[in-house]
């Protein structure tokens, strides 16, 4: 018999139809930690809602949580879809896939604005710095230099997906590449329990158009310049046992709206992820070192969500009945006085 | 001095913008509205904030038209700036109230002239140096008042009910107005012949505009999930929603049965309401010109991906930027035909405060039934103005939710019609049963898509899926005609010209029909409220020898419609169309259709 979590379902409950993503695709890895995170944190599929907008990315969450309700909808526009959405129903579970075309190009002004409103969702950003399904163009992400082999090479600066996070105030900022799957999985399971958008701007090698060892995007460079910030171990509410693997004085914990705690293990004993600032410095260094740093870049669980923000009943709009959504016919006769 | 003329005249004011002269003139409009008199205030101002001339004109009718005239029997000058053309404006034998700081020369003798004290007045007011501007305008209201026979307690009805009540500015603003008519009374000598009398025309009636109506309409309508962004003159839609929500949609712990969001853009709001509907709440925008271009896109994937979705389109003159404080009804064809690839859409066309009311709450009702955005297309005259109407009618239906399954429902779905799929035309409607996001049953769930997809909503490039989608759609569109609100027919006895119009073009119409009648043309009248078009249409057309449909745009989109739905009839069509940013008046349709009609 197969394994199954605590509310009884097997990890296939979690899968989706079989990817059309080119084989070797960092999309496919990334999809596989979602399950993982979504198995093991015993989530109901069918609390979960997908969202994508245009591009491979996007195309991705067909292939992943089949159960689940999602709407694959138009380049650079899923911010809003998943606003409307997840104001319908505040109950569900948000996971929004996107790209560098998707969000950093067509998208930027939704992709900003939703982390300006903070709607509590996953917004994940699969970075492979360039459009693949239109094959093969440089994207704004594209670093200076970068030459592909229709495009010629990159002569603009790239837009840092991390640092457009920050400049919007988002609350939860982070960073992972496909090809180290640990990390990427205890990423995706604190930003399901924060409560607010959660960007995670993973780099995610394309093995068609830009997977030349010369280029950030790639393999060969992630594995060669990954410099990962501190090691994160998620620990759920309802877990109390792994506290004694962490060296005291090492260690921070954050605490997620929920009372689950991240803990972060800090590479940098300096680094603290809850200082605007030391985030912005981090970035900006490791942008001029050429390195991509990995991990919790930024959180602030404090700041309210957009529900907290507008007063949002608890009850999920889409159930109010004809009762809860028509005033009575009393209230009518006031309304025509009021008129004049 | 000629005969005496009594509620059957215009007023039109000229101030400059944001000086807070729509304050005196509301007021001089609902005061006559108190009095009995049917009247309309259309405000014609500049897309500016402050400076720019700008005029208001209030027609008085005692028949009850209330379409635009182009004739002012009455005009007061407040503005150096727009001072020559205000004189010459006034029709021969009118009368030309000027504020006496204007130093202009008046070379008129065919016209009574009524300087007014304004700086004296507002010194001996004694009223704080802030309010002076604001306060100055109400010297006409009370000049006006005594010069016309408008009643001052109507006038302190029509101020309590601004201030809202607030005994302050009421006091201060009918302090000026009492000194003003006091003045006029001793300085001057009643000379001209229009006179303003009670009457008892507007006993039971409200007075509102089309944007205040429909934002209640879609709030009794249930409206839930709202994304808007501001834009000329559909902003105070959703403005007025937000001042009444709050009053009428708490439930019962006090929190908001909906969400208004003010998004980055039109993409995000409209976004925004289809993302609304895919999770099973009523959701709206509202816009208007460059708005609803930016939302051709989203409505695409609306149609395609069979999302529920209202949209207001309080319409505008364009395109481009056009005129954005003009009106237009040049939208239609657009409405209609939104986005690339086949569509076509559900449109609705109020013609009045009531209307958009009705059309508030019935577009939700359509839009679900349907599963497909509704257009409703109001434009800035029935949005912005201020019109006499009969009260709001409570709805007189339950809502209809459409084929909607929650848990409980897919059961006896699945005993009845088999496997569920979000497509599947089991009804031979063309409309499928919809599921939405947060029904928890497994097996509920579908992949929405703007792409290609067959009857259970997956991906399909295949040819033969595609055409029996389209095909689907086409049906699910035809089904639509027996859920939009029906054309009204007045058929009058031994006419045999006809006239198809819709929206805010009624009053001129109804009114251009009585000058046509004494002209001995007679007509029957069709008012179209909704697209798709119906049989009432098609018999309308063929009952009539010639049919003038009259519009505000430039090409005839109606027309045009017409002749591509009913080519063999389309030599019956000839088009009576203006859009130069007024609204019709009544003069025009008739000469129009008199020259027409002569060819």
């Amino acid at each position: 018999m197969a394994r199954t979590n605590a509310i009884g379902l097997e990890k296939n409950d979690y899968k989706g139809a079989p990817t059309t993503l080119c084989q070797g695709c960092g999309h496919n890895s990334i999809l596989s930690q979602i399950i993982a995170a979504t198995y093991e944190m015993d989530m109901l599929p069918e609390d979960i809602v997908k969202f994508s907008g245009i591009g491979c990315s996007s195309k991705a969450p067909t292939y992943m949580l089949s159960r689940s309700f999602g709407f694959n909808s138009l380049h650079g526009r899923m911010p809003s879809i998943a606003t409307g959405a997840l104001l319908g129903d505040r109950t569900l579970t948000g996971i929004a896939m996107s790209g560098d075309g998707d969000s950093a190009s067509i998208g930027m002004g939704q992709f900003k604005h939703i982390m300006r409103r903070n709607i509590p969702m996953v917004y994940i950003v699969a970075n492979n710095g360039t459009y693949g399904l239109t094959k093969g163009q440089l994207s704004a992400t594209s670093e200076v230099g970068l030459t592909l082999k229709k495009q010629g090479t990159n002569l603009l600066q790239p837009i840092d997906i991390c640092m457009e996070a920050m400049a919007s105030n988002a609350t939860f900022v982070a960073r992972s590449f496909a090809g180290d799957p640990k990390q990427v999985k205890t990423l995706l399971k604190a930003a399901l329990r924060h409560n607010g958008t959660a960007i995670i701007d993973i780099i995610s090698p394309c093995v068609s158009f830009n997977n030349a060892d010369n280029s950030m995007h790639s393999y060969g460079w992630g594995k060669a310049h990954e410099n990962p910030i501190h090691d994160l171990t998620f620990i759920p509410a309802r877990d109390e046992i792994t506290v004694e693997d962490f060296e005291e004085g090492t260690s921070q914990d954050v605490t997620m709206h929920d009372g689950s705690v991240i803990r972060l293990k800090k590479l940098d004993k300096d680094y603290d992820p809850t200082s605007r600032a030391a985030a912005v410095a981090m970035l900006e260094e490791a942008a001029s070192n050429q390195e991509l740093v990995t991990g919790l870049i930024y959180i602030d669980p404090e700041r309210p969500s957009f529900y907290d923000v507008m007063g949002m009943s608890k009850t999920p709009l889409n159930r109010l009945t004809e009762t809860d959504l028509r005033p009575a016919p009393e209230t009518m006769q006031e309304i025509n006085d009021a008129m004049f | 001095m000629t005969q005496k003329t009594v509620n059957d005249f215009s007023i039109t004011v000229g101030t400059s913008n944001g000086s807070g002269s729509q304050t005196s003139n509301l007021t001089i409009l609902r005061a006559l509205f108190k009095m009995g008199i049917p009247v309309t205030g259309k405000n014609m101002f500049p897309s500016n904030i402050q400076g720019l001339p700008t005029w208001y004109t209030i027609r008085l009718s005692k028949d009850g038209y209330t379409a635009r005239r182009d004739e002012h029997e009455v005009v007061v000058a407040m503005n150096p700036k727009s001072f020559e053309r205000d004189l010459s404006d006034v029709l021969p034998g009118g009368i030309f109230f000027y504020d006496d700081s204007i130093k202009m020369p008046i070379e008129r003798d065919d016209i009574t002239v009524y300087p007014m004290a304004v700086k004296q007045l507002i010194k001996e007011a004694n009223i704080p140096a802030n309010l002076r501007t604001m306060v100055s305008n109400m010297v006409y209201v009370g000049v006006l008042a005594e010069m016309l026979g408008i009643e001052m307690e109507k006038i302190k009805m029509a101020l309590d009910f601004h201030f809202k009540g607030k005994e302050k500015p009421v006091s201060i603003n009918m302090g000026v107005i009492e000194a003003s008519a006091k003045w006029a009374a001793e300085n001057l000598e009643k000379s001209d012949p229009y006179f303003v009398e009670p009457m008892d025309k507007t006993k039971g009636l409200i007075m509102a505009d089309g944007n205040t109506a429909a934002a209640l309409g879609s709030i009794y309508g249930g409206v839930q999930v709202v994304g808007w962004y501001p834009i000329t003159p559909a902003t105070s839609l959703v403005e007025k929603m937000n001042a009444y929500l709050p009053k009428l949609r708490k439930n019962e712990d006090g929190d908001p049965t909906y969400a208004v969001v003010q998004a980055e853009d039109e993409l995000a709001a409209v976004g925004i309401a289809i993302g609304g509907a895919f999770s099973g709440a009523r959701s709206m925008t509202s816009t208007s010109g460059a708005g609803i271009s930016l939302m051709g896109e989203f409505t695409g994937l609306a149609y395609f991906a069979e999302m529920p979705i209202v949209v207001w389109n309080v319409q505008r003159m364009g395109p481009s930027t056009g005129l954005p404080t003009r009106t237009s009804q040049g939208d239609l064809n657009q409405a209609l035909y939104l986005s690339h690839g086949d569509t076509k859409h559900i449109v609705l066309l109020p013609s009045s405060a009531r209307e958009c009311f009705e059309f508030g709450w019935k577009a939700f009702d359509i839009a679900e039934r349907m599963q497909t955005p509704v257009f409703v297309l109001s434009d800035l005259d029935l949005g912005q103005n201020q019109w006499i109407s009969e009260p709001f009618d409570y709805p007189d239906a339950p809502m209809d939710r459409g084929k909607i399954l929650w848990e409980d429902d897919m059961e006896s779905f699945e005993a009845e019609h088999g496997k569920w799929g979000r497509y599947k035309d089991v009804d031979g409607d063309g409309i499928p049963y919809r599921t939405v996001a947060g029904n928890r049953r497994e097996g509920s769930s579908y992949f929405a898509r703007g792409t290609g997809h067959d009857a259970y909503a997956n991906y399909s490039e295949a040819p033969d899926v595609w055409i029996e989608g389209m095909n689907r759609l086409v049906k699910k569109y035809e089904t639509a005609e027996q859920y939009v609100p029906e054309a009204i027919v007045d058929n009058v006895d031994g006419a045999s010209v006809g006239i198809i119009a819709y929206g805010s073009t009624d009053p001129a119409i109804v009114e251009a029909r009585d000058l046509l009648a004494a002209e001995g043309v007679k007509t029957n009248y069709l008012r179209l409220r909704a697209l798709p078009l119906t049989e009432t249409v098609e018999k309308f057309i063929k009952e009539n020898d010639v049919v003038f449909v009259v519009e505000m745009n430039h090409s005839g989109q109606l027309r045009e419609i017409l002749g591509v739905e009913y080519p063999a009839l389309s030599t019956k069509l000839v088009s009576s169309a203006l859009n130069n940013g007024l609204s019709l008046t009544a003069e025009w349709i008739r000469d129009d259709i008199l020259a027409k009609k002569e060819n």
